[in-house]
């Protein structure tokens, strides 16, 4: 099968049971996308998948034959991404583990929802456990990234 | 602003040989050393902590001898040290310190990093340097010393302007002697400290760069995953791993031994698959089938447990403060009050499991770890391989989370067993499912408080007995319960004025590994305190703000030789002349946080404010949590106010991120999170059902007030989290009349 990760075409012909997780990190060494629960729990591993946000640690390989995966290290050339510049002016990050996952999730919604609500926030990033408590910045981040209120 | 960054560990040590000036300093001053860093026996009272080289390039390499796990660390060491050095920013890089004892303590943990007596060592080091380095250009130009000021990277001649760079000092700076005593910066002067600076791992972090304990490699790495005993104290009866042998990738299956209880750092064994990737790794786990010895702690179950914790509170302990009659004041109160409050187990459970790499090559070991404790890791690393520890070099990642779960690093000694085994290195991989099943799980604790108040509304007596195991039974037999370390996190050190205090510990044995969380037995202890202060205040009519500060008593420095502590109290490994328990600061946080906070202000029905305040660290801290409560029961929180006293702050931008973060982890305690044990095994397996706080029920606002008295910076990473859960209880009371005593809140 053939797949296009961070635009470049790539082929794969291993276990089509293999989560996309596990192919970027051991197989392609994208370790920007990060290992949290193994059960779509947590949100740590969410990339881009034909530009919809989704949890690459239960997404077999099976299931992304021909199409366009984006990871945090895809999200922009320079680090620039208007959820990347966000997020470094609100220093939303502590430990950063989880904010690949959080910045995907954030970039998918404000690509969807340029101008989204407070319930849209909830909804989109609730997906995304920060154990450090970074919840009230991202909300800012996210905030200022679809431009302000 | 560029920042500085790590340099390649061959670089560094190559212009480390290349000269310099090396600066260190430990606990009996500052000394330059020829090379950095050299080694002090143990019996030299010479043990640097902080170490700062200047190159002939003009470098200036920082070692951060922490670990880095959100807290800033390794910025806030450029900062100190850069800022009393004047370099230019642009030019410090750091490196990150390998596990050993010449770094001094490397325990990243007691939020200790900044705190005490390492801030004024980090000011010394670079105020050391910058003198000699004034000292040598004044030379160069014959002029007094006072004639010459270290201005970003340079040394200028103030009359007639007239500059020279660190790098071409350097030399010429050797020669003299080094100041015990330098000149500090005045803090009007200062060009980082307490100013707002970038992160140093930010860009790395956005852009996915960032490499955790998950994230290291090597070389023909092969990945491993473990299959743990599922009680604490069993091990391996028969492995029948033909069905994981045949999946793809899988190359062995090893039996690993079991620590006898107490394991301590140990690995707790069990059976290990090793393969080509993860994915072949964890395939290959669910294929295996084991069966497992018995353990002591078989019939462990929480429920049963939590009724023996209770039982076990109810009559007399370890008496360990006894100040005036507690017995006689309650006989004679006009009213007394009785409560009852249990805190469950949790999990550490950083968004990072434990990680580690290592390769075993003859009788020596290299490892990369997500760890607190590189100096911990090694020494384990080497019992385990029955190695010296000198042949064990344990370099440390950037940690993804560790909240205390990483300062024990069993997973680097079954990643270096294994090597050892394979002839290769391995990364040894947890899942979220061994975090928590497998971890070092937060003490439990069930405690009775009981308390009596006079005809005014007076406090007179205060009992408070705790039932909860200490950490202490992961490391030594015949722990029966809580250690007096543990005890002064928060019951020794109770301040309030109160004529008769007696606090005893009950007996609480441990059917699990227990480990450090965030704050620790301040956890528990601030929730029965805290809410018990408002449990009083309601018996007694008055508004809990008042009666706090009532309670508080006059300002003063509370003598704690006088407390009727047992035995001498710790005072988080600090002194009690340098850090005094001081009401005055205690009530200045209440004053503030309830002012910023609108204490008093009229609210809806269903909805409420509720407060508590906690020193931990040598930090004072007062939260004030808006709650509203629903039709059924459900809890929302608007707002959260936190008001912060921590001395001296370094770094703000961190301080109030850390004191964020406190409160949401304060806030999964106190709602969400319980570990329970059921037939000796945890019942919850990932965050389906350990829950934790999501952004959907994070307050909506949450303001952190800065309330810096000066003097010595205290702890940050923990002293936020002990006062959130009594506070929103508290809030939920005022909301709805409805106490809850038991944690997570709406449970039972």
């Amino acid at each position: 099968m053939r797949l296009t990760v961070n635009g470049t075409s790539r082929s794969y012909d291993g276990d089509p049971a293999q989560p996309l997780l596990w192919y970027l990190r051991d197989e392609l060494a994208l370790t920007g996308t990060k290992f949290g629960c193994g059960i779509a729990a947590c949100g740590a591993c969410t990339v881009h998948v034909d530009g919809q946000a989704i949890q690459s640690c239960v997404t077999p390989m099976s299931a992304i034959a021909g199409k366009h995966v984006t990871t945090i290290e895809g999200l922009s050339v320079a680090g620039d991404h208007p959820v990347q510049k966000a997020w470094a002016d609100a220093n939303v990050p502590q430990c950063g583990y989880c904010q690949s996952g959080q910045m995907m999730a954030a970039a998918a919604l404000l690509k969807q929802t340029p101008k989204p609500t407070e319930a849209d926030i909830d909804r989109a990033m609730s997906l995304v456990i920060c154990r450090c408590g970074t919840y009230t910045r991202i909300r800012e981040a996210i905030v200022a990234a679809a431009g302000g209120r | 602003m560029t920042t500085p960054h790590d340099l390649e560990r061959r670089e560094f040590l190559k212009r480390l040989a290349a000269g310099g000036l090396v600066i260190a300093v430990g606990a009996s001053g500052v000394r330059r050393l020829e090379a950095m860093p050299a080694f002090f026996a143990a019996g030299d009272p010479f043990q640097p902590s902080v170490h700062l080289h200047i190159g002939e390039d003009g470098l200036v390499t920082i070692v951060c001898h922490r670990s880095e796990m959100g807290q800033g660390v390794r910025t806030a060491l450029c900062m100190v040290m850069g800022d009393e050095l004047e370099a230019d920013w642009t030019t410090i890089r750091l490196e990150q310190a390998i596990g050993d004892p010449k770094y001094g303590s490397q325990n990243t943990d007691g939020s200790s990093s900044i705190r005490g007596t390492e801030y004024p060592r980090l000011r010394l080091a670079g105020a050391a340097a910058r003198t000699m380095l004034e000292q040598a250009a004044a030379a160069e130009w014959g002029v007094p010393a006072t004639d010459v000021a270290a201005r970003n990277g340079a040394v200028v001649h103030v009359a007639s302007g007239r500059s020279l760079p660190f790098g071409q000092l350097v030399s010429r700076a050797r020669l003299f002697p080094v100041p015990a005593a330098p000149k500090l910066k005045d803090a009007s002067q200062f060009r980082f400290i307490g100013k707002e600076v970038a992160g140093l791992d930010l860009h790395d972090i956005l852009t996915g760069r960032a490499v955790f304990g998950q994230d290291a490699k090597m070389p023909g790495m092969k990945v491993a995953v473990i299959l743990h005993p599922p009680v604490y104290g069993a091990s391996v009866a028969t492995v029948d791993a033909s069905a994981a042998l045949k999946v793809k990738g899988v190359e062995r299956v090893i039996t690993l031994a079991t620590t006898p209880i107490p394991s301590g750092f140990q690995p707790l064994g069990g059976v290990a698959v090793v393969a080509s990737s993860t994915w072949a790794a964890l395939q290959g786990r669910r294929a295996l089938k084991v069966t497992w010895t018995a353990s002591p702690n078989d019939a462990h179950d929480s429920v049963a447990y939590r009724a023996a914790l209770q039982a076990s509170s109810r009559a007399p302990g370890r008496l360990v403060r006894k100040q005036g009659d507690v017995a006689a004041a309650l006989s004679s109160a006009a009213k007394k009050v009785t409560a009852e409050y249990y805190a469950p187990h949790l999990a550490q459970a950083p968004m990072e499991p434990p990680a580690a790499v290592a390769l075993v090559t003859g009788d020596t070991c290299v490892c990369w770890a997500c760890t607190q404790d590189p100096q911990s890791a090694r020494n384990e690393v080497a019992a385990a391989l029955k190695v010296p520890k000198e042949n064990v070099t344990c370099h440390v990642t950037l940690l993804g989370g560790a909240f205390g779960r990483k300062s024990k690093p069993d997973y680097v000694v079954e990643a270096a067993l294994l090597s050892r085994e394979m002839k290769a290195p391995v990364k040894v991989v947890w899942t979220r499912e061994d975090d928590l099943q497998n971890g070092f799980p937060h003490t439990v604790a069930f405690q009775h408080l009981e308390g009596s108040l006079d005809a005014t509304g007076k406090v007179t007596a205060w009992l408070h007995r705790v039932a909860s195991p200490s950490i202490n039974t992961t490391f030594a037999p015949g722990v029966t319960d809580l250690s007096d370390g543990e005890l002064a996190l928060g019951i020794l050190d109770l301040p309030y004025a109160i004529p008769n205090v007696q606090a005893e510990s009950c007996k609480a044995a441990a059917h699990t590994r227990i480990g450090w969380f965030r704050s620790v037995s301040n956890v528990p202890h601030a929730f029965a305190i805290s809410s018990f202060v408002d449990e009083l205040a309601h018996a007694a009519g008055r508004d809990p703000r008042d009666f706090i500060l009532e309670l508080l008593g006059p300002d003063r420095i509370v003598d704690m030789t006088k407390v009727g502590a047992v035995k001498p109290v710790d005072n988080y490994g600090d002194t009690w002349e340098a850090h005094p328990l001081d009401t005055a600061r205690y009530r200045k946080v209440v004053e503030l946080v309830t002012m910023e906070a609108g204490w008093g202000k009229k609210l809806p029905k269903g909805e409420g404010l509720g407060l508590a305040v906690h020193r931990s660290f040598l930090t004072y801290v007062a939260v004030v949590v808006h709650a509203k409560v629903g039709a059924n029961g459900e809890i929302a929180i608007p707002r959260v106010d936190i008001a912060m006293d921590c001395g001296f702050v370094v770094h703000p931008e961190r301080v109030r991120s850390q004191a964020e973060g406190a409160v949401i982890m304060g806030l999964s305690n106190a709602m969400t999170s319980e570990l329970s044990f059921k037939r000796g095994r945890v019942v919850q397996s990932n965050f389906n059902d350990y829950r934790v706080l999501r952004m959907s029920a994070a307050p909506r606002a949450l303001h952190v007030h800065l309330a810096p008295s000066g003097g010595l910076p205290g702890g940050v990473g923990e002293p936020g989290v002990p006062p959130v859960a009594p506070a929103l209880a508290n809030a939920i009371y005022a909301a709805t009349g409805k106490r809850h005593r038991s944690l997570p809140l709406g449970k039972a």
